[in-house]
């Protein structure tokens, strides 16, 4: 199983898309307990910058709580406790040095059901560049938003009303909003813990080719339920199942010809 | 798992009994329809009271903010002031003004000479109308010598005369021709046929059920006797066994314990037989017809009026009557019929603070114009005062500001702080969750209690200045804290945690997350929860009166410092006094306690809706 579990880095480096990029995040025997449970069992990973990862798996398997693990997310959590080593470009974020709030800005989040702040659309995609003090005018804030909303897909559906509370655009609006949003204060990393999975056919297909463009200039992981849609959107596929990481390999591998038993079973509907 | 999808019908293959599922059905309706109709029954119950609550407070209550007037020609007659030529302030204030309101309102009634009639005529002002007058001329020295038109306040009674208190005045027109023997004094009046026979039934009536109430006396003082009669045989059954064992100090104490209980019994015996006698003279009086009766102040006052006069009826009989002129007639012609009426005054003049002449001076002056009813100013810009006519609500109302001025900016600061950390910071560990139970069961603590660690720790320990509105406020946000605590956190904690997610995932720390997003969205509910501890504070009265506030407030406070009452306290204050006139004031002071929460939810409402929004 550590064979399979540990790619060399040399296979890290070739990422389905062809795009060369360094090794971005790297987790090395990463193990959370929720208290006494043992909730992830020694993952090692590593994610390639500027391509999709997507993590798959069951229901309670732990692939958003090594997500969450990546942004320290887990930290609002009294209960969990993380050990082993994540890096991300060759500094550990579990560094007691490390600044919590710096790390989020840099890897930023998009959660499972949309949740804009109930502010308006502007509001939403200026907070975090105001907190973080990136704008150095009111021209550079609207510069940053609306760039980001651009990014984001969204720009040509809220230009005309952005001070309009962002709690009343659509699902598939407000995702892609909070999408901005994690974009405006410039990640290297985005996690995406299920964007679609609140989100009808079309919207998902547009946070889909949203997250085929991102893929140009950020790192994405995304964890989600959908296997077509990790088929769709993702260079590497990595499958967990019951707090262990069973698989980790080209989408199209992973797809097709899976090394594991337990990974067959799962893509083809047997088990989970 | 594809087993059962491909058998679809296993699922549905386990069928009812129509029949039975009809009837499940049914009852599921009816139970649901059961339950709207209790639920409608027990709010339109609550309704009913809330409405009757009001109504009975509005109607007590609305009287108060309304006070009778007299306006009156006063000719400010130097000589009476006693100021000579002198028109210093000084010599001004000290002046007499008493007695030329006196002068005034006997220049109305000439024929008043008698000096108890005098002091009853001048008991129809408030004794603050002289204050008024006093007031009025030194802010305009030159009308000392000439005669002004001035608003004077009634006395409480007349003005609760006015305001019907005493029952309204009835009457009827006189249906034969009626003839008085005099214009002033006793004054006979003959009449033909047997007019007053309605008049001789209702005070037959009033004389029969008194002669039934005696009756109950005596019953009870029979109950009383025999009872009485039992112990005694108790007592004395327990002194002969006494007898035997020689204890002289026990032997006393009975001999002394019997003696007593025989006088109560002769007490009693003499209670009885008056009460019966009484009973007996009454029951002749009600038995006998053609007779006369002798009218006293235990029924109703019937008064004839004619010829511009009005005649009290002392004797009456069938034809006849014998009575006083309280107002003196302009003549002694005979009257036709319709041209004079029999009054009546329902309630006995015992029964009610204004004698049949007060009423009868009153009436006159009303009729004469000079009575006006004004909106009561008074009562919304004075302090406390003996006299209901002259006490007002604006003191209590200002100290009843000033402490929850000071309660609010004390705990909504601390109390949103202490939910905050206890929320969002606190470990979880036994000395939280110590203080978590101690906050949850301060908020039962009774109020009382408070009042008395504010006694000890403000004004003992401190030395806070006792009867202010800060130690008052201080004891009220002790009070109201656990409250706004403890609906604060359920506040902070109903906000969704994605919100604070989102906030943390673009890089906000845990405390701009909590004040730029999670507070923003609980304030509603933390603004909830201090209305109602602001309401709860408002209307507390029982820690207050330990700390002072109880006290007798006639000047305005003029800062926290500085003694002061609160609403409730003086509402209380009021229900206690003996004045009827208290009673609107009590009523009055409680439309204005309403009011001042009714508002203050108002401005909750309205800053809620302004803070609320959708997630």
């Amino acid at each position: 199983m550590d064979s399979m579990t540990m790619p060399t880095p040399a296979t890290a480096t070739h990422v389905g898309s062809g795009v060369h990029g360094a090794s971005k995040v790297t987790a090395r025997d990463v193990n959370v307990y929720y208290g006494e449970k043992h909730a992830l069992k020694g993952v090692n990973v590593d994610i390639a910058d500027r391509s999709v990862m997507s993590f798959i798996g069951p229901s309670g398997c732990g692939k958003s709580t090594f997500l969450r693990c990546i942004n320290r997310m887990n930290d609002t959590i009294s209960s969990c406790r993380v050990t082993g080593k994540i890096q991300i470009q060759d500094q550990d974020i579990y560094d007691p040095s490390l600044d919590v709030v710096q790390l989020r800005a840099r890897v930023g989040m998009v959660f499972q059901k949309p949740n804009p702040f109930p502010k308006s659309i502007f509001e939403n995609v200026a907070y975090g560049p105001r907190i973080h003090g990136l704008a150095r005018s009111k021209t550079d804030l609207e510069q940053i938003v609306n760039s980001s909303l651009e990014k984001a897909g969204l720009w040509n559906e809220v230009k005309d009303r952005l001070n309009e509370a962002g709690t009343g655009l659509s699902g598939g609006q407000q995702q892609r909003l909070c999408i901005a949003r994690a974009i405006a204060v410039s990640p290297e990393v985005i996690l995406m813990d299920e964007p679609c999975s609140a989100l009808d056919p079309i919207a998902t297909a547009k946070v889909e080719d949203l997250i085929g463009e991102l893929k140009q200039n950020y790192c994405i992981i995304i964890v989600t339920h959908s296997m077509q849609q990790a088929a769709r959107v993702s260079q590497r596929t990595a499958f967990f199942h019951l707090g262990t990481l069973v698989e980790e390999g080209p989408t199209t591998t992973i797809f097709t010809n899976p090394v594991d038993k337990r990974t067959q079973d799962y893509i083809t509907g047997r088990t989970g | 798992m594809s087993d059962i999808v491909s058998n679809p019908t296993a699922s549905q293959s386990v069928t009812r009994p129509a029949a039975m599922a009809d009837a499940r059905l049914r009852g599921r309706y009816a139970a649901e329809r059961r339950f709207q109709a209790y639920g409608l029954s027990a709010i339109l119950f609550a309704a009913a009271f809330v409405v009757m609550l009001f109504g009975s407070i509005l109607m007590k209550g609305l009287p108060a903010f309304f006070e009778n007037h007299a306006v009156l020609n006063v000719a400010l007659d130097p000589e009476v002031l006693d100021v000579g030529s002198a028109r210093d302030k000084d010599k001004l204030a000290g002046a007499d003004y008493q007695a030329v309101v006196n002068k005034t309102l006997r220049g109305m009634f000439p024929e008043v000479t008698d000096r108890a009639q005098r002091s009853a005529l001048s008991k129809l002002l408030s004794s603050g109308a002289a204050d008024d007058l006093r007031a009025r001329v030194l802010a305009n020295p030159a009308s000392v010598g000439t005669t002004v038109r001035v608003s004077l306040p009634m006395s409480d009674l007349t003005d609760l005369y006015f305001k019907g208190a005493f029952g309204r005045a009835g009457g009827r027109p006189g249906a034969v021709i009626a003839t008085p023997s005099a214009t002033t004094g006793e004054v006979v009046i003959n009449v033909e046929g047997n007019e007053f026979r309605d008049e001789l039934t209702a005070i037959k009536k009033t004389l029969s059920l008194r002669a039934v109430e005696l009756r109950k006396v005596a019953d009870i003082a029979a109950l009383n006797i025999t009872s009485q009669a039992a112990d005694i045989r108790a007592s004395e059954a327990t002194l002969s066994t006494v007898t035997a064992t020689n204890d002289a100090g026990k032997l006393a104490r009975l001999q002394t314990e019997i003696a007593r209980q025989k006088v109560r019994v002769v007490e009693y015996e003499r209670q009885k037989t008056a009460a019966l006698e009484e009973a007996a003279s009454l029951q002749k009086r009600i038995d006998a017809t053609g007779s006369t009766e002798v009218l006293d102040a235990n029924v109703p006052s019937f008064l004839v009026a004619i010829n511009d006069g009005l005649v009290k009826i002392r004797e009456l009989s069938a034809q006849r009557l014998v009575g006083d002129a309280l107002l003196p007639l302009s003549s002694d012609k005979s009257v036709a019929a319709g041209a004079w009426q029999v009054v009546t005054y329902p309630m006995p003049e015992a029964k009610r603070g204004l004698t049949d002449q007060q009423i009868a001076w009153v009436d006159r002056l009303k009729s004469q114009g000079a009575v006006e009813s004004t909106l009561n100013t008074r009562f919304f810009t004075a302090g406390a005062s003996r006299e209901p006519e002259r006490a007002g609500i604006l003191a209590a109302l200002l100290g009843t500001l000033m402490t929850i001025g000071v309660t609010l900016a004390l705990c909504l600061p601390t109390g949103v702080a202490a939910a905050i950390y206890l929320e969002k910071f606190a470990p979880k560990n036994v000395f939280t969750e110590f203080i978590e139970v101690n906050i949850n069961n301060l908020a039962a603590v009774p109020s009382i209690v408070f009042g008395l660690l504010g006694l000890a720790m403000f004004i003992q320990l401190f030395g806070m200045p006792r009867s202010s509105a800060l130690v008052g406020g201080l004891v009220l946000a002790l009070l109201v804290l656990p409250t706004i605590i403890i609906a604060s956190r359920a506040a902070l904690s109903a906000v969704p945690h994605a919100i604070t997610e989102g906030a943390l995932g673009v890089g906000a720390s845990k405390l701009q997350a909590i004040f730029h997003h999670v507070l923003p969205l609980a304030m509603p509910g933390i603004m909830t929860g201090t209305i109602i501890g602001m309401a709860h504070a408002l209307g507390e009265t029982a820690p207050l009166l330990l700390i002072g506030m109880v006290a007798f407030i006639v000047d305005l406070p003029d800062g926290v410092t500085s003694a002061a009452t609160v609403l409730p306290v003086q509402i209380f204050q009021w229900a206690g006094l003996p004045e009827a006139g208290f009673q609107s004031r009590t009523a009055g002071g409680i439309i204005v306690l309403l009011t001042v929460l009714i508002l203050m939810n108002g401005a909750a409402i309205l800053l809620r809706k302004k803070f609320e929004r959708r997630w």
